[in-house]
């Protein structure tokens, strides 16, 4: 829990700041505004997060305070003052000794913010050369080395001294993380600016990385500016709170007055959507619509049309940022506490708990997918990659099954090979008992008609080429569900509304649809030929919270209206804990531990378990911490005995030399560890 | 009994093809693409370098309808007889330039050659430069006269583009301004200023050049030879005229022969994988590993003997030269196909993965119909660029080709023949350069509208704007 | 990396066997030696004879793989494969129409082309690299549209236009160098200049707005923000980020031709009359003479798989990532 700082005097005042896209093209150019009015301070020792959804602005507003935007992006007004010197009429050269030292950057993809070619210890050595030769000091080359080597210690590299010499591509992504923050540190700037550092990473590897930010700003005494859309990390990180909507600033407030009482119905309305803010068997509370284009910014309340408190004056006069408190504000004609106080709707009809069926829908048995590893002059197999090693798994009519894992555990692999996407290499599959053979041409289309999958990518999942129609239509052709087009355009509008859409959407094209929409149209096509299996891999990882809220209501209404039943592969535990009935969580290709949701979520059994549970940073705090070392190893070598053991903070010796097997607890959970038994 | 007959030339054949193929591919493609499209129209320099494509593209069109004029039967005669000459519409609509050739060489706008002969004179032989025959024959005795006409006629012609242009902007403008209900004056603003959704303003600049530079042309053209003649006493304009065809059918025809290979072997390469991903890997490895110029050398050679030694396969000279012409874009086509098959294997590689693919895929749709329905349409683009970026560099190498040798028949007319007979005057004092001049400024043109085009159509088509 | 050349060099030996086998059946499958004769001689002198005398000189008179006639190992040696096509392996390639053994023709000719096609590509390069900086430092500016809009210019004109109009004008008006030939030793530059300047020319429209492309897909990437973010100079972040990172991309383009610079180039060598491979090539395409088109294609495609694996070292060099897998 962060500490309040001590001084009071801002370090960065940004008042009335506002940034435009310069649009070019036939006519005249012209301006479309992309963050308007933009004002907040930043103490010493101070952390501001800054929270919104994609698109609202708060990225560009980070670069516009370092003067680093995009050529087409403009600052059209406002005052930027650092260290008491207005930074927007800094010559470009002065702006440049501030660059690093004054104010630091952080971004969001570690992978690519590394120079793929140099060094990691000339890329950070470099800022230092700079730094020094402004300040006339005089670096030689060992004094550089010792300091990198400092660097990379204090942000937790082992090994430092030969570290540096590698190249980035031999980090992996948390530690190019923290390659990047020594490179931000090593001048030892006031102020950090943190532009969404951990959403490229895993949630282990996010905790490793927001412990470290944390603890390099107590020490050092810095200011942050914390860029994020996870009210999780506000939670954790932030001392004060923005919240920006459609490039405005909507409510400033500290963060205990954010966290209890949020005053604009923009950020009720983000923890209303917030899966692990319901009880289960809750209905989240979805934002209605989406945000209003840039180009067609409405010139009274932004939030007016998705608010429920809309008046009259909301959509005729804008709203000014109102004072709350000292520093706080807020851009809302009715501010206040929510009406009615109740976050949460009740759902009428509670979970859809079917009992377990006598039969389960699909077994899977021992599944393995092994991928060869070429090499040499007549590609020899010299290895294989063990991306799914023996999972087995039951699914029950109408229930939902959660497969949780850290990226590369193997659970999309999963997904593909049980859809025939991707050649099993072992392990059976039966259907309602029947053992499903994977030569079998014809039974593997039967399958298809009974199992379909939703994908991660609703921007890569429809063809940008073909209209919303012909998209419903194919599964139906290729199934044979329908006949002919004409045949299954009837069927295709249902399903439209059945996903909240309109029929009209048939005839037009992905690209004019936003990323929710995008994915109510991909669920619908794998509902098109009435499967009674959905696999969903990932399908509101690429959302924004609030358009999360909603695929998801969408997905419990479908699933009490068409009994359907869902693997449901995700990596987030809020939406496990939403939506499903059962999980299993895997770990390099294999099953750790799995039960039901309430067995596993509240009382983790495995370690790895635990430890995923108490990384996820959440709003309202209260598990004890468990924090892992390193990242998940690759899973063409899996480390001996127990895959988990080099990052378990419980290992035996035991657990060096032999795989745990699955064996069963009480409540129905089955774990993999040596310790749980 | 017809006056003509008509007479199909293999490249006439495949150049309306091609050009049938392109107008469907833009109506196949006017949905899927539309966003392009729409950005390539909005582009002035496109649409300007698109209008002077167009205007060679009609006189490359009208040069690719041939037919064989019947001759006036002989006395006595009842069978009809058709001469041995192929001609085009072009060759009947210029016929005044191609019938009226002097001796050899004389200079643009010159009356009188541009070699010394022995004059006979009543005063007796006399070395000087004897009068044409046609350049400038309508001044008679006064040809001092000749600056005078010439300028009177591009006065004319000027005023009289002028004039035509207004016409036309003016009601282009009536036309917008009806089609949106807004006033002309406004009309016209927004066409001026580019703010039309189609760059109407590239259009009307390229056609106020296109009727600067060729309505006086077409004036002088009757009576004098406005570019000069050649070696021959040929006129260098209808040389120019007749070089662009062969440009196009090398531009366009090698891109039919190219397509269909580089299209089916690369996206096979690419999606199926396996042993057929590794031999069409060997294949374009090997293809691209003999250098370009040699291959096509080599394959050329090759073709020369075969055509050589098969005299009874061809009944015109025209058709001779018309299938090697056909036989160099085959040539130039297969040696070619290589790049573009591997930037859609490397695209289909990469599509194939895409969730959209894999969506179908899960339905069990059958690999024919994934390619057709979902990987084609998202290559186009590719291909579309491929094609246009194409194009410049073959009319730019039928010149080298045919420099080296290994072009296009040496009686056909093209800007590498053209060079190639101009080059040898080089020498001479003081020089004959305007051969080379014609050649090179239409060239020019061409390349350099084919290449400005191609860039506008690259940038339309970047997907990433999509 | 031993292991990794020697591989490489495994890689290129079916290349090499699909090359003599393309270029053996488009030089033996598609027209008969007969035809050739034909061809060569001429319409007045074909006669039987003739033909067959055409061919024995040339060795033509044999099988095309498989000699049923000959015995043991002759059989499959004593044909026109083994004589003209895997020979060639071992670099015997031959005589020429004229009698001269090709092999120590090429060898005496390669100097002089050398001499034109080093100096213009290395020119070329760091002319164009230089230029495509400074287009890239200062892009979307004048100077940079302007700049482009000349390279598109540039590349629209034939590589015959430059020659003709350098010689004419450097040469035959200016009298600057002599407009053709080729000297012995130090002597040779009079006869370099202009060639190595039109080279140069003629290819900086298409090189400058590629290198200039390359540069601007680096300058959008992430690494350059976080190198401007540390507050390094905007020429440092050119030199030292951007610069580096292109090479990649721009070695691909550039390593593969530096074998092919012995063959020279067709055009300039036979306008300007220098003895090289370039105008062998040319003069023996114009007399037909298919022995050595056959050699000089199997010896391009050899330098230029020299120049792929070249590329192949090049990479290991500039790229961490390659080097250390």
């Amino acid at each position: 829990m962060p500490s309040t700082p001590v001084s009071t005097e801002a370090l960065l005042a940004v008042r009335g700041l506002s940034l435009a896209i310069q649009k070019t093209g036939p006519g005249r150019p012209r301006q479309v505004p992309a963050v308007t009015d933009l004002g907040f301070a930043i103490k010493p020792g101070e952390t501001l997060a800054l929270v919104g959804e994609s698109g609202c602005g708060k990225s560009l507003s980070a670069l516009a305070l370092m003067r680093l935007l995009p050529p087409a992006i403009r600052i059209t007004a406002g005052q930027v003052r650092f260290q008491g010197r207005e930074l927007l009429d800094l010559p470009e050269a002065a702006m440049r000794e501030l660059r690093g030292r004054g104010m630091a950057m952080i971004f969001q993809e570690p992978a690519t913010s590394l120079n793929p070619v140099l060094t990691v210890g000339a890329q950070i050595g470099e800022v230092l050369l700079r730094h020094a030769a402004l300040e006339g000091r005089n670096l030689d080359g060992r004094a550089v080395r010792e300091r990198v080597e400092a660097l990379l210690r204090q942000v937790g590299i082992a090994d430092p001294a030969r570290r540096l010499d590698e190249y980035p591509f031999q980090f992996s992504g948390g530690m190019k993380q923290r390659v990047m923050i020594a490179i931000a540190l090593a001048a030892e700037p006031q102020l950090l600016i943190a532009d969404e550092p951990t959403t490229a990473l895993d949630v282990t590897v996010q905790a490793q990385i927001l412990d470290l930010l944390a603890k390099l700003q107590a020490e050092r005494g810095m200011a942050m500016l914390l860029i994020t859309h996870d009210l999780g990390i506000v939670a954790r990180m932030a001392h004060r709170v923005g919240v920006m909507y459609a490039g405005q600033l909507v409510e400033l407030a500290s963060r205990e007055a954010f966290f209890q009482a949020p005053a604009h119905p923009y950020s009720q309305a983000l923890f209303a959507a917030l899966p692990e803010a319901v009880a289960r068997g809750q209905r989240l509370k979805a934002l209605a619509g989406q945000v209003p284009a840039l180009a067609a910014m409405p010139a009274a309340c932004r939030f007016a049309a998705r608010c429920e408190r809309r008046q009259p004056v909301c959509e005729t006069e804008a709203p000014g940022l109102m004072p709350v408190g000292d520093e706080g504000g807020v851009r809302c004609h009715f501010p206040g506490p929510r009406p009615g106080s109740a976050a949460v709707e009740i759902l009428p009809v509670p979970l859809p708990a079917l009992p377990v069926a006598a039969r389960p829908l699909l077994e899977i048995e021992a599944l393995k997918v092994h991928f060869p590893i070429r090499k040499g002059f007549l590609q020899r197999v010299c290895g294989h990659v063990r991306a799914v090693d023996g999972v087995s798994l039951e699914l029950s009519p109408g229930r939902t099954l959660a497969l949780v894992g850290e990226s590369g555990c193997g659970k999309t692999t999963v997904a593909k090979a049980l859809m025939q996407l991707l050649p099993r290499s072992g392990g059976e599959v039966r259907w309602q008992g029947t053992l499903i053979e994977a030569k079998d041409k014809r039974q593997i289309q039967a399958l298809r008609r009974k199992m379909q999958m939703v994908f991660q990518d609703p921007f890569a999942s429809l063809n940008p080429r073909m209209r919303v129609g012909d998209i419903l239509l194919e599964g139906m052709l290729a199934l044979g569900v329908a006949a002919s087009a004409e045949a299954g355009r009837p069927a295709c509008v249902a399903l439209l509304e059945q996903v909240g859409m309109k029929a009209e959407a048939l005839e037009r094209y992905p690209h004019e649809f936003s990323g929710g929409q995008r994915q109510r149209i991909a669920i619908a096509r794998a509902l098109a030929v009435a499967p009674q299996l959905l696999l969903c891999d990932e399908p509101t990882s690429a959302l924004d919270v609030s358009v999360q809220a909603q695929i998801l209501n969408l997905l419990r209404d479908l699933q009490a209206e068409l009994k359907v039943a869902y693997l449901f592969i995700t990596h987030n535990f809020a939406v496990v804990e939403y939506l499903a009935q059962e999980v299993a969580v895997m770990y390099l290709g294999r099953v750790v531990e799995q039960g039901p949701v309430e067995q596993v979520l509240t009382a983790p059994a495995h370690p790895y378990t635990e430890a995923l549970l108490s990384a996820v940073p959440r709003i309202s705090g209260g598990r004890p911490i468990l924090r892992l070392q390193g990242e998940t190893p690759s899973p063409a070598h899996p480390p001996e005995g127990c895959h988990f053991h080099p990052r378990c903070p419980k290992a035996l010796e035991q657990c060096r030399n032999a795989y745990p097997p699955l064996r069963p607890l009480p409540g129905g959970v089955q774990v993999a560890c040596h310790l749980a038994c | 009994m017809m006056s003509f007959q008509p007479v199909l030339l293999w490249t006439d054949v495949l150049l309306w093809l091609l050009l049938g193929c392109g107008v469907g591919l833009g109506i196949v493609s006017a949905h899927t693409l539309r966003q392009a499209w729409s950005r390539l129209g909005k582009n002035t320099v496109a649409m300007a370098t698109a209008t002077l494509l167009s205007a060679f593209l009609l006189v490359g069109l009208l040069d690719s309808l041939h037919y064989r004029e019947r001759l006036p039967p002989a006395p006595g005669e009842v069978r009809v007889v058709y001469g041995v000459e192929v001609r085009s519409v072009l060759d009947g609509l210029l016929r005044q330039l191609r019938e009226q050739s002097e001796k050899t060489y004389s200079a643009p706008f010159a009356t009188r050659l541009y070699a010394k002969e022995t004059l006979e004179t009543p005063a007796g032989p006399v070395q000087g430069y004897p009068r044409l025959k046609y350049g400038g024959a309508h001044l008679g005795e006064h040809e001092a006269k000749r600056d005078k006409d010439v300028l009177q006629r591009a006065f004319a012609s000027g005023v009289l583009a002028f004039l035509l242009w207004l016409g036309l902007a003016a009601g282009l403008t009536a036309l917008l301004a009806r089609r949106q209900g807004a006033s002309h004056h406004e009309t016209w603003q927004a066409i001026w200023q580019g703010e039309t959704a189609f760059a109407w303003r590239g259009v009307l600049l390229a056609l106020g050049g296109l009727l600067l530079v060729f309505l006086p042309m077409a004036l002088w053209a009757g009576d004098y030879h406005v570019l000069g003649t050649d070696k021959v006493g040929q006129d260098v304009f209808y040389q120019v005229l007749k070089s662009i065809r062969t440009a196009l059918v090398i531009g366009l025809v090698t891109t039919l022969v190219m397509l269909p290979l580089a299209v089916v072997l690369g996206i096979v390469a690419g999606y199926f994988r396996g042993w057929a991903d590794d031999l069409i890997q060997y294949v374009y490895t090997v293809l691209n590993s003999i250098p370009g110029v040699l291959l096509i050398a080599a394959a050329v050679l090759m073709m020369q003997v075969l055509i050589d030694t098969h005299p009874q396969w061809f009944a015109t000279a025209a058709e001779r030269a018309d299938l090697r012409l056909l036989a160099l874009c085959v040539i130039l086509g297969m040696t070619s196909w290589t790049g573009l098959a591997r930037l859609l294997r490397g695209e289909s590689l990469k599509l194939r993965e895409l969730e959209y693919i894999q969506a179908a895929r899960a339905f069990g749709v059958s690999s024919a119909r994934i390619i057709g329905r979902h990987l084609l349409p998202n290559l186009m683009h590719i291909v579309v660029i491929a094609l246009v970026m194409d194009f410049s560099s073959l009319v730019l190498a039928e010149a080298v080709l045919s420099y080296v040798g290994i072009g296009v028949d040496p009686s056909m007319i093209s800007f590498g023949t053209m060079i190639n007979n101009a080059r040898m005057e080089l020498g001479r004092e003081p020089v004959v350069w305007w051969s080379l001049a014609a050649a090179f400024v239409f060239m020019f043109v061409l390349v350099l509208s084919a290449n400005l085009f191609a860039d506008a159509v690259r940038d339309a088509f970047d997907p990433r704007l999509d | 990396m031993l292991a990794y050349i020697f591989r490489r060099l495994l890689y290129a030996v079916p290349i090499l066997i699909g090359v003599n086998l393309l270029t053996f059946a488009l030089f033996f499958v598609v027209n008969t030696p007969d035809d050739m004769a034909r061809m060569q001689l001429g319409v007045k002198h074909v006669t039987p004879e003739a033909i067959q005398k055409w061919k024995a000189e040339r060795g033509y008179d044999r099988p095309l793989f498989w000699n049923p006639e000959a015995a043991g190992l002759a059989r499959a040696t004593d044909t026109i494969f083994f004589d003209k096509s895997v020979r060639m392996f071992v670099g015997d390639f031959g005589r020429a129409e004229d009698g001269r053994d090709i092999a120590r023709e090429i060898r005496t000719r390669m100097g002089p082309s050398l001499a034109i096609a080093l100096p213009t590509f290395l020119l070329g390069l760091c002319v164009s690299i230089s230029l495509a900086l400074i287009l890239a430092f200062f892009r979307a500016s004048a100077l940079d549209f302007w700049g482009v809009v000349s390279c598109v210019a540039l590349m629209s004109i034939s590589g015959l236009f430059y020659i003709i109009g350098g010689q004419y004008l450097v040469a035959k008006v200016w009298k600057l160098v002599p407009i053709s030939g080729f000297g012995e030793g130090l002597d040779a530059w009079r006869f370099l200049v202009l060639p190595v300047l039109i080279g140069v020319v003629a290819g900086l429209g298409s090189s400058t707005r590629w290198y200039r492309t390359l540069f601007l897909e680096e300058v959008n990437k992430d690494y350059v923000r976080t190198a401007r973010a540390k507050g390094l100079p905007e020429t440092r972040v050119f030199f030292r980020h951007i610069l580096k990172n292109a090479m990649i991309p721009i070695l691909t383009g550039v390593v593969v031709v530096i074998p092919l610079l012995f063959m020279g180039s067709l055009l300039t060598e036979s306008f300007f009359g220098i003895p090289g491979l370039g105008s062998y090539t040319i003069d023996a395409i114009n007399a037909q003479d298919f022995a050595v088109v056959r050699s000089m294609v199997f010896i391009g495609s050899v330098l230029y798989i020299v120049g792929l694996m070249l590329t192949d070292i090049s990479y290991t060099l500039v790229d961490p990532r390659i080097r250390f897998e």
